[in-house]
């Protein structure tokens, strides 16, 4: 049964990726041109310096997290190494600048993150020399030895890596293919979101190119791939050296904005941001990753500042993404598409308000928890103080500490209940469609 | 000489500790196809539990129940987690790890603070062991010798000699075979990364007082404990061990070399300036880049010799 739904919907995923769609891009450009405008600052005739810079932040992320699912999400590469290409390539953009800066290097500002992608290209076939030798597992593990290395080594060599203050640099190289100076960030807003388009678009069109589609082959069989005859080593090697030039131009635009480049954009933790990234918005998906790059680079920017223990909910949310939603955000979305031709989406309104009451009230338990948890320690040793709308809340006295439990056990259990009534629903709503399709 | 036997001995104990963590990880690895990123953080929480006890209780005690504690968790993590994501396949389970390696993290962090515990050496173990070359070998060392060699012997007898070590090895190179002769495999699984996270927790008690207890002790283990595993190779309890030795004296003698490739080549005629990358490359001593060696090694054997030092199969 379930074969039939695949055999009918592959067609019509080809077909959709055949038929040129020129409006989410237009829809992409006008949102991104016109997002900061909407934060201006008419008053004082400037702009939210915090909104554009993690608007551009936002930017460079989803052609990071992009080219990292071009390994993981087409290939089935599980890289820790993608930081490496990212970061070695921010490196040699403030490199480059500096060279343009004394006027050694006549490239302009425009051209830079294209320079900087090549520069990535050269490492990731390096790289990817090594670590496509393997696959699965193994490929992790040595991209995991890379990414140790190369961290290790950034802090050790100072005529590359600068040791540990970086390679600082100047933007303002005072050539540029459109007479800018770049001297604000909202022009290199721009730039970010020019690079960004022509990236994503790249990428777009990559996965239906011959490439893309023995990536996607060796991913699901590689055996079979041989059969055919294709070189699986040398689909993932080049599929490895292209998403390093990606990386690489999400790495130049990281030197242009912040003009300093430390060992963190080469170390792992970057690297794990990628994986969120992409896993949280949906790996299966082309746009999945652009999704949890802009939900990762929000709650970074935002939840970080509010809270200690941000990385704990990171960490919880994807552990519960893993166990039951392993085709991330987009893959929720996107189960729903049956349902929906059948025309039953409604049905599902009063189960998900029901399910989603209990779960909310599991979360202020967790967050309660947590929060808590982390002001007797953390926020302690800070001393902040545990607000909430204003008031000062005592984590000493037991309330707060039996609230929180409270909502976390009994939510919980009430949860469960829900989840099973709803599972019931939406396995019955999706038999439903289904019948209703192949009558 | 003076400063190369204490390297020695301090290399070798280094290097048991390494290989307490990694034959957990090994196993783990080799039997479920499992790569436990969170195997570190277990190993955090082993020194942690074990300050906690011996807060309240003392040294001896923590020595035993804190490693049980983080093979209980093992255990969980196990049965709660890793099966339900088992059906996804491997990368699904080693991002459930991944993930776990956050929460454990930052949630020692909010347990305990950001700060080192005060985790200190036992009094009764706190004394000069002897004196060599008018060095003291602490007796605390010793003790670490000792308990990892007794593990490394229980381990060995566990798996040739006893009827379980019989069956874990099958389920090693033959799970299906040995579900078909009607033992539960599953357990067995859970029975193995409890172990290993046993052992990770016992590493975590006898290193926490040794090196610090801190919140990024994971960090700074984990990667050289993949390094052990990847190095001596799949499915090969020698091949770990021998690359735990390597990787700890490895370790320990880097830091007492002062030579550089420069160096090496300067009778040739040759000399180098540091003025430059490749000639920072050849100027640097071996005592700096210390910390690279085991990572270079690691991308070395794995093009060199995919499968390990005495690995069975390829990984």
């Amino acid at each position: 049964m379930s074969d039939a739904v695949e055999v009918r919907a592959a067609p019509a995923r080809i077909a959709t990726a055949r038929t040129v769609h020129y409006w989410p891009w237009l829809a992409a450009l006008l949102i991104s041109v016109v997002l900061p405008w909407l934060f201006y600052d008419w008053q004082h005739a400037r702009h939210a310096g915090f909104v554009v810079s993690v608007l551009s932040q936002t930017g460079m992320m989803i052609i990071f997290a992009l080219s990292f699912n071009m390994l993981m999400g087409q290939a089935g590469l599980l890289s820790f190494c993608h930081s490496v290409l990212f970061g070695l390539a921010g490196y040699s953009t403030a490199h480059f600048l500096n060279a343009a800066g004394n006027g050694d290097l006549p490239v302009p500002m425009e051209l830079m993150p294209l320079l900087a992608g090549l520069t990535g290209l050269g490492f990731g076939a390096v790289f990817g020399y090594v670590a496509t030798k393997q696959r699965s597992t193994a490929f992790a593990m040595i991209t995991l030895g890379i990414v140790q290395l190369v961290t290790t080594a950034a802090t050790m060599f100072h005529h590359f890596f600068g040791g540990e203050g970086g390679v600082s640099t100047d933007r303002m190289i005072g050539r540029s293919l459109f007479g800018l100076n770049y001297a604000h960030s909202i022009e290199v807003y721009y730039l970010i979101v020019a690079w960004m388009l022509i990236a994503a678009i790249g990428m777009y069109y990559h996965t239906s190119t011959p490439l893309g589609r023995m990536a996607n082959a060796c991913r699901d069989n590689h055996e079979r791939a041989q059969f055919v005859g294709y070189d699986p080593r040398m689909v993932r090697f080049v599929q490895f050296a292209l998403s390093g030039f990606y990386a690489g131009i999400a790495g130049g635009l990281f030197a242009i904005t912040y003009e300093i480049v430390t060992f963190d954009a080469v170390a792992a933790p970057l690297a794990a941001n990628a994986l969120l990234m992409a896993y949280i918005g949906g790996a299966t998906t082309f746009f999945g990753p652009v999704l949890g790059a802009i939900l990762i680079t929000l709650m970074q920017s935002g939840v970080s500042l509010m809270s200690n223990s941000w990385l704990v909910y990171v960490g919880v949310l994807f552990i519960a993404m893993v166990t039951f939603a392993p085709a991330g955000l987009t893959g929720i979305v996107l189960e729903h598409a049956p349902i929906a031709r059948a025309g039953l989406l409604r049905r599902l309104t009063r189960p998900y308000a029901r399910v989603l009451t209990p779960g909310a009230v599991v979360l202020i338990g967790f967050i309660g928890i947590v929060e808590l948890l982390s002001f007797l320690t953390i926020g302690m040793a800070q001393g902040k103080r545990f607000a909430l709308f204003g008031r000062t809340i005592d984590i000493y006295s037991a309330t707060p500490w039996l609230f929180s439990l409270v909502c976390l056990f009994g939510g919980g259990f009430w949860l469960s209940r829900e989840s099973r009534r709803f599972k019931r629903v939406w396995d019955s709503l999706t038999e439903i469609a289904r019948h209703g399709g192949t009558r | 000489m003076q400063v190369g036997l204490i390297s020695l001995l301090d290399g070798l104990v280094y290097g048991m500790l390494l290989f307490m963590l990694a034959s957990g990880l090994t196993l783990i690895l080799s039997m479920m196809g499992v790569l436990n990123f969170a195997h570190a953080s277990i190993y955090m929480l082993g020194a942690y539990f074990a300050y906690q006890i011996a807060q309240w209780a003392g040294f001896w005690p923590a020595l035993v129940i804190a490693p049980v504690l983080c093979g209980a968790i093992g255990a969980a993590i196990e049965v709660w987690g890793l099966r339900r994501v088992h059906h996804n396949g491997h990368i699904a389970e080693l991002l459930f790890t991944f993930g776990l390696v956050f929460i454990i993290g930052r949630g020692v962090q909010m347990t305990w603070g950001m700060l080192p515990m005060a985790y200190r050496v036992p009094a009764s173990l706190d004394f000069p062991l002897f004196t060599l070359y008018g060095e003291n070998f602490p007796a605390y060392r010793g003790f670490m010798l000792l308990v990892s060699a007794g593990m490394l012997l229980a381990t060995w007898l566990l798996l040739k000699k006893t009827r379980i070590g019989l069956i874990i090895q099958a389920s090693l190179t033959h799970p299906g075979m040995v579900s078909a002769l009607g033992h539960d495999v599953p357990l067995v699984f859970t029975t193995v990364f409890a172990g290993g996270s046993f052992l990770a927790g016992l590493a975590g008690v006898i290193a926490g007082n040794y090196l610090t207890t801190e919140s990024a002790m994971a960090d700074a283990m984990g990667p050289i404990v993949f390094v052990v595993v990847i190095f001596g190779g799949l499915g090969s309890l020698a091949g770990c061990f021998i690359a735990s030795i390597l990787m700890g004296m490895v370790q320990t003698f880097s830091v007492v070399i002062d030579y550089s490739i420069a160096d090496v080549i300067k009778p040739l005629g040759v000399t180098f300036a540091a003025n430059d990358l490749f000639g920072e490359i050849l100027t640097i001593p071996v005592s700096r880049i210390g910390p690279l060696v085991p990572y270079a090694l690691l991308i070395l054997i794995l093009v060199f010799r995919p499968r390990g030092l005495m690995g069975t199969r390829e990984t």
